[in-house]
């Protein structure tokens, strides 16, 4: 009953769905109020139906009813609670509804904040996020229903995939599909600022705490599935460039070139149509990436069940939205007046230098990515396209980015002088470079790549205290009174911008000093790597809940003090898949990694044992780029531009009320 | 005139750009581009030796044979119509198995030997990896063209 | 002109995509089709002493079956295979790499929707029709011509769509 109760709700949700998306937009076009009233009600109707679809479904996960298919496909009576709950959405049709649980959540976020916006707008906004959330309800109901009965019911379920069972990858789809899907809101604003003419700073001033929100969560849902892949496939790899991957980068790429065009946009009223064409390829590549990893086009190290009918579904729908919306661009965008003249050297120059080289690297990744597909449609032979090419194209196209960080922020708008800017850099340009070129020369000589990431990394950091004092130098009061009157948007950046430079580092390092070794170990043998010395003490047969495990006991030494690490070697009940647990011992300046390979007679095994030097910096990186997303979404200017438009509002109320 | 040299000035530093970053990725693909050969052609000499490239199939049922130290293990990758062998030196994916399919990335020695860099297994036990249901395909196509 | 870029940029992109679409490993296209069926004689299961060759079936459309018992798409497709054999289906099996022996048992007990089925333990004959995998399904017509492949187990919905109409045009012809 509850299943069915579920795929009604989302019959409901369509159609509520269908009127959120075509009654405002009627309603806006003709200045229709009744028209354009109902979008609130619609889109929050549509998320009380979609949020009871979804418990419907958490509910038979919970329950452990087999009778329905996607349970029994991708649940286990022995699996536990917190998994069976998850694996909600570890299913194809599971992360369809999620994806639009959370377009409709953002949908109505967008009713809530919206209420300073003018009526039209807001209308329009609603209307489009309506119209997309009518594709997925089609797509979902049409080919991917997660409610289909089996018939007969199976004894047990056939298990989630055993790579699924892990806390980072519980929270990494959610992560991900918030960023995903929080751009359609920078998207339907710009849609809607298509449709009305109507594209001003003010256009920007709206969009960007949505962007940012966006951009933060998929920077943190990138960062959780690199951290995922890095503990869980027990290889050690951080990045591995795979299709998967770069359709959540490419997006994440697309996102940042957009908040800083338009902060442009908000500051200057310049790139209009630039910053437009951006929002409008952010959330394509958003769909981009959904469809590559739901259809099958690629192959890819994670694998999801791929049907070609659902393909079809999603390459018709990705047409009609993105080729709908880029028409829509083609057609009226000569209408967007682009203001503000500046110079060949300004803080806009920058930014627009900034914009172009993001885009020239998705490209190249997007490039990459379809490069085999390309060649296998023109029958020219199967080939793939690795990391080595990835490294040797993006690294080249992001240096120079990472360069002009340093720079953007303490340029001025319109007009800057080069000469004063090389008098203000000159220092940390020197002490950058010096120290970049020794450093390596401390752990055994010359390594270029290594001095061109540190340089960069010491290079923005620099420039940050730069900027610090520079703008303090004529505040008065303590330090941190100091401090605190800078604005939460200028914190934002500037963390933002540090912990871009703490992931480089991150990477940098662990790319160029990492160690590993791969070994054959009796009970009792001994390794030594980086310093520390690993003892094997054997592995015991352990069972877990829905899996036995070989867990190994690895004893590591280092001048005098000692940890145990326990890597594991699984084995799932109900699918009889391996899979490798790695032992990790987390550091700041190192991660100790030790994951088992396989047995040998006697009680021997092979073993993976790694010292990855500064690896945890990567994701402390994303943690800082994300922090300054949400200091910088939360700025004061935002707020107060939404509480002077209630005032405005209330008292437009108040004269209608005593007229 | 200003303006008009300003334009040029422009335009001159976006084709400049472009330029290089078409050379830049024209240059990566050229040489990081991995092609992929099926055991019959590397036994038909199509394949390059001193280059790396992919050899797909399925691992030959009992030809997996590991060295004492564990670390070097030696298989045969198969179309069904020819036979590569292997040597790697590592751990193997959780999901490599004999008969089952396998994509394995290396260079080919002139003995004959295929000495593997990565050895890739997919996460799905049903699934068979693209190149590897291609090189079966393509090997019966050629045993279709003898028989003829 | 020039912002008509991105929609012509993503026009070709979604060209590409769609032909991708359809380049499904899975569905690998058989280069056996149009041509005669391989020729073998393998000892038939449960009949010590008989042998079976696709001569013997020559004048009649009919079904050859790869299947093994170790394999649960097989199953799966069993049950839909007795309901074909029922309305008069010719079906002939190859039972695939059967190390195990279990399948003259298994026939036994679920019911065999087969006329016959062979035994290929070596695996030597379903290479020969190159089979990658079970189950895998040929149509053969009356002069020993392969006619179609499928690949995966048959239900009700694939029978309609894949194997019906060829049945009929081929049913036909005599």
């Amino acid at each position: 009953m509850i299943p069915e109760l579920g795929h009604f709700a989302l019959v409901v949700a369509l159609l509520l769905a269908l009127t959120q998306g075509i009654l405002p937009l009627i309603g806006a076009h003709r200045g229709n109020a009744t028209l354009m009233g109902v979008a609130r009600p619609a889109a929050q109707g549509q998320f009380v139906f979609v949020a009871f679809a979804f418990g419907c479904l958490a509910w038979s996960f919970l329950n452990n009813d087999f009778s329905v298919e996607n349970v029994a496909r991708n649940s286990f009576s022995q699996l536990p609670e917190i998994y069976r709950f998850t694996a909600t959405w570890g299913s194809h049709e599971g992360s369809l509804l999620l994806w639009t649980l959370i377009l409709s959540f953002w949908t109505v976020a967008v009713t809530v904040f919206s209420r300073h916006l003018p009526e039209d707008m807001a209308s329009r906004v609603i209307g489009v996020m309506g119209l997309i959330s009518v594709g997925f309800l089609a797509f979902m109901l049409a080919t991917s229903n997660p409610f289909l009965r089996l018939i007969p019911m199976p004894p047990d379920g056939s298990d989630l995939n055993p790579l699924l069972q892990d806390m980072g990858m519980v929270i990494h789809p959610p992560m991900l599909y918030m960023g995903y899907v929080g751009f359609s809101v920078a998207f339907a604003f710009a849609i809607a600022a298509l449709l009305s003419g109507k594209l001003d700073v003010a256009w920007a001033r709206w969009s960007r705490p949505w962007t940012t929100v966006a951009w933060m969560f998929l920077t943190m849902g990138t960062a959780l599935g690199s951290w995922w892949a890095y503990y869980e496939l027990g290889w050690g790899g951080w990045w591995f460039w795979d299709p998967t991957e770069n359709a959540s980068f490419m997006p994440w790429l697309a996102g940042t070139a957009l908040i800083h065009s338009l902060a442009v946009t908000e500051k200057r009223g310049a790139f209009k149509s630039w910053t437009v064409l951006l929002a409008i390829t952010a959330f394509s590549l958003s769909l981009l990436g959904t469809f590559l990893v739901r259809s099958g086009v690629l192959s890819s190290v994670h694998a999801f069940a791929t049907d070609p009918g659902r393909g079809v579904f999603i390459l018709s729908f990705l047409g009609v939205v993105i080729g709908g919306s880029l028409a829509l661009y083609a057609w009226r965008a000569p209408r967007l007046m682009t203001g503000g003249a500046f110079s060949w050297f300004s803080r806009e120059a920058l930014l627009l230098g900034n914009n172009v080289l993001l885009l020239a690297a998705l490209g190249s990744v997007l490039l990459g990515t379809l490069y085999p597909l390309f060649m296998d449609a023109l029958g020219l032979g199967k080939i793939s396209v690795g990391p080595p090419y990835f490294n040797a194209v993006f690294i080249p196209l992001i240096s120079p980015v990472l360069f002009l960080t340093g720079i953007g922020p303490l340029a001025r708008w319109k007009q800057a002088s080069l000469p004063d800017m090389v008098s203000r850099l000159k220092w940390a340009f020197a002490v950058a470079l010096i120290v970049a070129v020794i450093l390596p020369f401390t752990t055994g000589g010359m390594n270029l790549m290594a001095t061109l990431g540190l340089f960069l990394a010491l290079w923005i950091l620099f420039t940050i205290l730069i900027g610090f004092a520079e703008r303090l130098k004529n505040v008065q009061g303590s330090l941190m009174q100091k401090l605190s009157s800078l604005p939460r948007g200028y914190w934002g950046m500037q963390i933002a911008h540090a912990g871009l430079a703490v992931g480089v580092i991150g990477a940098t390092v662990v790319s160029n000093f990492q160690s590993e070794r791969d070994v054959r170990m009796n009970v009792g043998d001994h390794v030594e790597l980086a310093g520390y010395r690993f003892t094997f003490q054997g592995v015991k047969e352990v069972p877990g809940p829905n899996y036995v495990a070989g867990r190994g006991t690895v004893e590591v030494e280092k001048s005098g003090s000692k940890f145990v690490l326990h890597p594991e070697k699984r084995i799932y009940n109900a699918s009889g898949m391996p899979m490798t647990e790695a032992g990790i011992d987390y550091g700041i300046f190192r991660d100790v990694y030790v994951s088992l390979g396989e047995q040998l007679e006697n009680g021997a095994w092979t073993v993976k044992v790694y010292h990855k030097p500064f690896v945890d910096w990567l994701w402390g990186g994303a943690f800082l780029l994300a922090l300054g997303g949400a200091l910088a979404a939360s700025d004061r200017r935002y707020r107060i531009a939404l509480r002077k438009a209630e005032k405005a509002t209330d008292k437009l109320a108040a004269k209608g009320a005593t007229a | 005139m200003k303006a008009r040299h300003k334009k040029l000035m422009l335009i001159g530093i976006a084709l400049a750009g472009i330029g290089i970053i078409a050379a830049l990725v024209l240059n990566a693909f050229q040489s990081n581009l991995v092609f992929f050969f099926s055991p019959t052609q590397v036994a038909q000499g199509e394949a390059p030796t001193g280059r790396a490239f992919r050899i797909g199939g399925l691992v030959e049922a009992g030809s997996v044979k590991r060295q004492p130290d564990g670390i070097n293990v030696k298989f045969v990758v198969t179309d069904t119509a020819k036979s590569i062998p292997v040597v790697y030196q590592g751990i193997l994916p959780d999901l490599f198995k004999e008969g089952k399919g396998v994509v394995a990335e290396g260079k080919l020695g002139s003995d004959g030997l295929f000495t593997a860099s990565q050895v890739l297994a997919k996460h799905d036990e049903n699934y068979m990896p693209p190149e590897a249901a291609h090189a079966l395909e393509q090997a019966q196509k050629a045993q279709e063209t003898i028989v003829k | 002109m020039k912002r008509w870029i991105p929609l012509i940029l993503f026009a070709v992109l979604a060209g590409f995509l769609y032909v991708g679409l359809y380049l499904n490993p899975r569905e690998v296209p058989s280069p056996f089709i149009g041509k005669p069926a391989p020729k073998f004689v393998l000892p038939v299961i449960g009949q010590p002493g008989t042998t079976f060759s696709p001569e013997q079936a020559k004048g009649k459309v009919w079904l050859l079956n790869i299947w093994a018992p170790w394999c649960v798409s097989c199953r799966a497709e069993h049950p839909f295979l007795m309901q074909l054999a029922q309305s008069g289906i010719s079906i002939y099996g190859l039972n695939w790499k059967d190390k195990d022996r279990e399948a003259e048992a298994l026939l036994n007990q679920k019911g065999s929707p087969y006329i016959v089925t062979v035994d290929d333990l070596d695996g030597r004959v379903g290479i020969d029709f190159g089979v990658t995998g079970t189950p895998e399904t040929f149509v053969i017509d009356q002069a020993g011509i392969i006619r179609m492949k499928h690949i995966g187990p048959i239900d009700e919905a694939v029978w309609k769509k894949k194997f019906e109409p060829l049945l009929d045009k081929l049913e036909k012809t005599t």
